[in-house]
């Protein structure tokens, strides 16, 4: 029974060809495996189609040796007969009168009846004969050789003595115990005949049939394991180094969440369903047309009866399927409501409880929970009927070929052979169906989990940089800055920078401040060229960062933001990063330099030990942590963020003190959040809702009197 | 579990046994169909039958096939129902019960763990009854009824049937063996990839800056590598599942088969036509015996996973709750005062006191401010006075009555809360800042716009769509850090308490803001008495008293000019967030 609970939500992509079509084409690596998988899977199909024939053909055999032959009756008695001719019986006649053995009383009633006898059809001859005495038959029947058996007078007798007592009811029961007590003799010629031989070759068949047929689905499922998980391990590949050919704008504009749920979720949808759904769309199909055709080639009434049986059935369950569609999506609308409920209840819990939003809580719940009641119910109503509804249409389709084809058996249109594949016809052809539907439901969430990967794939790239050839080398960096009239806007329409000149000298600090949500970052992205600048440029060393790649100015600057960001692994693995020559002793005497060479000595493993278990590390030695890696880094430029968020003040001392040796020697761009920073940088920048609105020195900017000097006084306002 | 179904209603034992008796009516419809099966195929292999005879077998057996569809139906409307108000009870207890917590047992279970255990965990079970319900009476009966069936219709047929389940049933359970305790391995590595990809995404900028771009696809593809074996290895397994299954199955019919031959040339004339009978209708017993048999084998897989989530949902609902509501209704002579004697806290299995002997009176219109580093028991200290926890040793009064005295509810409309991280409902803003119940009318909307302009929040809130009717989104994710807490203020103000708790509320505000909304809040609240915890030695320097704590005790007490003078814990913050001069 399909769960609804654990069913995703059934998606509609919004070109289900072109998308297909597109996940075929990026499968032309594994077309030979596939191609084989198939094939197989067809070839396996078909297999199971043989089957119910050579089924059929068994039973018939079998059957074969159910009904005993009667006609070799006939036979017998013609052979006994046939001593009767009447130069034979002269003979006879003479025998018996002449014999000694055979009481006067007998021959008389032989002289009698023999007079009748010669009078008498042929029917009732053999009735005459019986009533004969004993003694006069034995002289009467000779042996007589039936299809290589020798059946002895006594048995001949014993056989027509039985026969007499059968009367006409051949084939009923008691005719059938009657025979069973025939002699050996006349029971070994009359006995039904199984044709073993060939009971053993479609035995043979079969068996390879089945092995074969299993054999060929186990390959064709391991071709589909190996290349639905290479597939989805590629996808996975390509969405993982697309993150590093966007622009940041994208990442600014999309959640993580998104672009998680799409390397998970929707590649994992895509890898099982491929691996399931391919191939089982491809043997249900051939099963489904090659069970009509195989019905039709067996017997076209009995196929068309089938058919029409399965179908209204079909038609039904169709129907249903249709209107559980809309208690799925209500269900599954009602579970997330319910989820989203919960987790803003259970987190705000110290809201809820200190402002007394209990009772409110509740009924808010019992509303949700009482909708998703309704809407459950009857979606686990609808979906569990499914499978008894297909049990009926199989059962329904069962009579129906069993009536008509006892119909047709008994006036002898079919064997009952015929049947009996038919009964496994029905099955067949039943199955297929609701798996095609099935295949086709994931199919189209296939598709549309693909257009969510491809939508990720084809997002416009990074600026192409094959022209750039300038390359700065960063030992021989002076260190100058400069902004030429920098124009920039996160949106084209709406710039945010608006001519912006600065000229920055080799080794000097400039502040950035502002309030929250200035756009302090926006510097950040514009210097290291996460974003490009709409107008005017910016120079470094004189160049333009126009000419210049990204890596090369990633290259000249070393970079500390306030996010702690350090990748689950050792600290060394973390401060080394990706630079590969960097030894043990270098990264010690950095954390030596920020202060945290004591910590790293007393945890587990010392620079080994693993980061990520957030309780042994905390955020401000997280913080000296990416200091220290900034450090390794040890590039000409430095941006450095100073908020120092939840650290506890004494190690804001610590991290304050290595930010200081951080800055030494580098020319730095700090986002400023200390008052001594503030006031010793060589240039402060005042930003405001993403503009740079006031630069100067701290006593130029308290002179103007400004945005600057009502910041900084607010701080420190006296509450009267 | 046993002990969870006893929360089922009448109404729904009821339901069950109607539904236990449905499914015996439909095992033994099912298992009376081949019995008709194989009547009809004897007519028709006797020469002479009737047809009328094997159209009225046929209606006989349809019968019991659609006997058994409404029968199943009905059953199926009945464990849907059990089934979903099963699961409606218990979510609707669990989320009783959780109300009832205090901060203590919210801790200790973890909200995720509290959210799984609500959904997930409960679906689990009901599955167990909406699935189980059928399939666990089901099967064994099937199993039980069809063997009887087939025990005395030939012994070879039998043993053929055992062995063929036996061979199956090892088949699942060794591959079930080697493939489970691997599936939480694949779990545990898309984990990883999420993770991998999710330190991409968010160090991005760092990443970038460091051109550590090949460096993390190297450490992506470590993991995709392994995810991708794991998976192959997993899947290949269970590809021998299905073909070993039909291999199996079909063998089983072909050996009916096949012995069939054997036995009816063997047998006497009397004997062939019924062996062949029996022969046709064993190979569908045979199925069903073997179906029954794989239905038992997938209960088995299921229950434990139920059993694990049954015993999850127990843990809350046998959870003792620590903080008991007291009977006092809270009308006190004094009002606005907040008295602390010596108050000592730990954590109930902790082995240290997270707060030593702390002793101080705030009197009414007092704001009283809490200082000191990360860990040195602020938030914990003012978590006492909501009782979020209670105190350890020592007494915590408000009003001069002991809180645990109050009614929760009573105690609560003296104090507006409000937290560090501030929490938004899905709702519209004049909902939010109206939140709960104070035991008075429902505020006003002027009184929200009033509330909103003191926390210096009518400045965006009248920008927004909709103004105080703007809709908040899940987790308020469409209002800024800053404004969030300005919503979280106002909500408290909105609510006109005696007592202010600030828990380092204003750390998402830029100073100037923080600064204006103070003062604007002073003014406004000077009847109030305000708790305030906060990182910043700006926020705090004009308060009335000034308490410095220090690994959980009270180092210093005092205003800013006296702790300055005398208290070097104090000296120490303040000297690193000021420069010398401006102190």
């Amino acid at each position: 029974m399909p769960r609804p609970g654990g069913r995703r939500v059934q998606e509609k992509s919004k070109d289900f060809f072109g998308s297909m079509k597109r996940l075929i084409s990026n499968l032309k690596p594994w077309k030979i495996l596939m191609g084989i998988a198939l094939v197989l899977a067809m070839i396996s199909a078909i297999l199971s189609l043989i089957a119910p024939n050579k089924l059929s053909d068994f039973a018939d055999e079998i059957s074969a040796g159910l009904v005993p032959k009667t006609e070799m009756f006939e036979v017998i008695s013609e052979k006994m007969f046939a001593n009767f001719r009447e130069d034979k019986m002269q003979a006879k006649v003479n025998d018996i009168l002449i014999s000694e053995e055979i009481s006067e009383e007998d021959k008389t009633v032989f002289m009698n009846s023999l007079q009748v006898i010669q009078n008498a059809n042929d029917e009732n001859k053999s009735k005459l004969f019986l009533s004969m005495p004993e003694s006069i038959l034995k002289v009467l029947f000779e042996d007589i050789v039936v299809d290589g058996v020798s059946i002895s007078v006594q048995d001949q007798i014993d056989m027509i003595n039985l026969l007499s007592d059968m009367g006409d009811e051949t084939g009923t029961e008691n005719a059938l115990k009657i025979m069973d007590e025939l002699p050996k003799s006349v029971y070994s010629v009359i006995e039904p005949e199984m044709n073993v031989k060939r009971i053993k070759n479609i035995a043979i068949f079969m068996g390879i049939l089945y092995i074969v047929s299993s054999l060929f689905s186990y390959i064709q499922s391991l071709s589909m394991t190996h290349v639905s998980n290479n597939f989805a391990r590629k996808l996975r590949t390509s969405v993982s180094s697309k993150i590093n050919t966007l622009p940041l704008k994208y990442f600014d504009t999309h959640e993580t969440g998104d672009v998680l749920s799409r390397i998970t979720n929707d590649i994992d949808t895509i890898a099982q369903n491929l691996n399931n759904s391919l191939s089982t769309l491809v043997s249900s199909s051939t099963l489904f047309i090659g069970s009509i055709f195989m019905m039709f080639y067996t017997n076209w009434v009995m196929a068309i009866t089938a058919i029409v049986a399965s179908m209204v059935g079909f038609m039904f369950m169709f129907g249903i399927l249709g209107k559980s569609q809309k208690y799925f999506n209500e269900n599954q609308r009602a579970l997330g409501e319910l989820n989203g409920y919960i987790e803003e209840n259970y987190s705000g819990h110290n809201v809820v409880k200190a402002y007394n939003g209990v009772k409110d809580a509740l009924n808010d719940f019992e509303k949700l929970n009482n909708d998703l009641y309704e809407a459950k119910r009857k979606s686990i109503f609808l979906s569990g009927t499914m499978q008894p509804l297909m049990g009926f249409i199989g059962n329904l389709g069962y009579v129906a070929v069993c009536i008509v084809g006892a119909l047709l058996t008994m006036n002898g249109y079919i064997s009952f052979g015929v049947i009996v594949a038919f009964m496994i016809y029905v099955r067949l052809f039943t199955n297929p169906l609701s798996q095609i539907a099935q295949a086709m439901t994931n199919l189209q969430s296939t598709a549309a989990a693909s257009e969510r990967v491809f939508e990720f794939l084809d997002e416009k790239e990074m600026s192409n940089q094959k022209n750039i050839v300038r390359r700065l080398d960063r030992s021989k960096v002076k260190g100058n800055i400069s902004f030429n009239h920098v124009k920039f806007g996160y949106d084209k329409k709406r710039m945010i920078i608006k001519d912006f000149s600065v000229d920055v000298k080799p080794g000097q600090k400039i502040a950035i401040v502002g309030p929250t949500g200035a756009g302090k970052t926006t510097m950040v992205n514009l210097l290291m060229k996460f974003y490009e600048i709409n107008e005017g440029d910016i120079l470094i060393d004189g160049v333009s960062a126009k000419d210049l790649s990204r890596e090369n100015i990633h290259e000249l600057f070393c970079m500390v933001l306030q996010d702690t960001w350090l990748f689950e692994g050792t600290i060394a693995d973390n401060l080394r990063f990706n630079k590969k020559n960097v030894s043990d002793e270098e990264i010690m005497e950095a954390c030596k330099v920020v202060g945290i060479d004591h910590f790293v000595k007393t945890l587990p493993g010392g620079l080994n030990a693993m980061l990520g278990d957030t309780d042994t590390v905390s955020q401000g030695q997280k913080q000296l942590f990416t200091i220290a890696r900034g450090m390794l880094e040890d590039a000409p430029f430095l941006i450095l963020d100073e908020a120092t968020s939840n650290v506890d003040t004494r190690t804001e001392e610590l991290v304050q003190k290595a930010m200081d040796k951080l800055t030494e020697g580098r020319t730095s761009f700090i986002i400023a959040h200390r008052l001594s920073t503030i006031k010793n940088a060589d240039l402060i920048l005042v930003m405001n809702e993403g503009n740079i609105i006031e630069q100067g020195t701290h006593d130029e900017l308290m002179n103007q009197k400004g945005f600057y000097a009502n910041l900084y006084n607010s701080q420190f306002e006296k509450l009267s | 579990m046993g002990k969870l179904f006893k929360n089922l209603r009448k109404k729904e034992i009821i339901g069950i046994l109607i539904a236990l008796v449905l499914i015996i009516v439909q095992v033994w419809l099912e298992l009376t169909m081949p019995d008709y099966m194989s009547e009809i195929t004897r007519l028709v292999q006797t020469e002479g039958s009737l047809m009328k005879d094997i159209i009225r077998e046929g209606a006989l057996m349809l019968g019991c096939a659609f006997g058994s569809l409404v029968a199943s139906v009905i059953v199926c409307y009945l464990a849907a129902n059990i089934a979903s108000s099963f699961a409606t009870t218990i979510r609707s207890k669990i989320f009783r019960k959780i109300q009832e917590f205090g901060t203590e047992e919210i801790k200790k279970f973890s909200t995720s763990s509290l959210i799984t255990r609500t959904t997930n965990d409960v679906t689990q079970v009901d599955m167990i009854i909406g699935m189980g319900l059928q399939m666990m009476v089901k099967a064994p009966i099937m199993a039980v009824w069809a063997v009887l069936k087939i025990l005395n219709k030939g012994l070879e047929w039998s043993i053929l049937t055992g062995a063929c389940v036996a061979i199956l049933l090892t088949t699942v359970i060794i591959i079930l063996i080697i493939v489970l305790p691997r599936f939480e391995r694949v779990q545990k590595l898309i984990d990883r990839i999420n993770g991998v990809t999710r330190e991409n995404l968010t160090g991005i900028r760092v990443i970038r800056a460091f051109n550590a771009e090949q460096f993390q696809q190297d450490r992506f593809e470590e993991v995709n590598k392994d995810l991708t074996n794991q998976q192959l290895f997993n899947q290949r397994t269970f590809a021998t599942m299905m073909p070993m299954m039909n291999l199996v199955m079909h063998g089983l019919t072909l050996g009916i088969y096949i012995i069939g031959a054997i036995l009816i040339l063997k047998a006497g004339m009397v004997d062939k036509i019924t062996l062949f009978s029996n022969m046709i209708v064993f190979s569908s017993y045979g199925m069903q015996v073997i179906m029954s048999f794989l239905m038992l084998a997938m209960i088995f897989m299921m229950v434990p996973r139920a059993q694990i989530s049954a015993r999850r949902i127990n843990e809350i609902l046998d959870e003792e709750v620590s903080v008991i509501d007291g009977t006092f209704n809270g009308e006190t002579k004094e009002t606005g005062t907040i008295e602390f004697k010596n108050v000592s806290f730990k954590y109930p299995d902790a082995d240290e006191y997270l707060l030593k002997d702390i002793s101080f009176k705030a009197e009414k219109g007092e704001t009283i401010a809490f200082i000191g580093s990360t860990g040195s028991g602020k938030s914990s200290l003012i978590n006492l006075i909501p009782r979020f926890y209670d105190a350890t040793k020592g007494e915590v009064l408000v009003d001069g009555i002991n809180v645990k005295k109050y009614r929760l509810d009573a105690l609560n409309n003296k104090i507006g809360y409000v937290p560090q991280k501030a929490v938004m409902f899905t709702g519209t803003v004049s909902e939010n800042v109206s939140y709960g119940d104070n035991g008075k009318p429902e505020p006003t909307i002027e009184k929200i716009k009033e509330a909103v302009k003191v926390a210096q929040g009518a400045d965006f809130v009248e920008k927004m769509d909709g103004a105080y009717d703007a809709h908040i989104a899940r987790g308020g994710t469409n209002v800024s850090g800053g404004q969030k807490q300005r919503l979280s203020i106002a909500r408290a103000i909105a609510r006109d308490p005696e007592i202010y708790i600030f828990d380092d509320s204003f750390s998402a505000l830029d100073y100037k803001t923080d600064a204006v909304l103070r003062k604007e809040l002073k003014n406004y609240t000077k009847n109030a008495t305000s708790v305030i915890v906060a990182q910043r030695i700006g926020t705090i320097m004009n308060a009335d008293k000034i308490i410095v704590l220090d690994k959980g005790e009270c180092v210093g007490i005092g205003t800013h000019k006296e702790l300055l003078k005398n208290c070097d814990v104090y000296k120490e913050i303040a000297l690193s967030q000021l420069s010398e001069e401006e102190l």
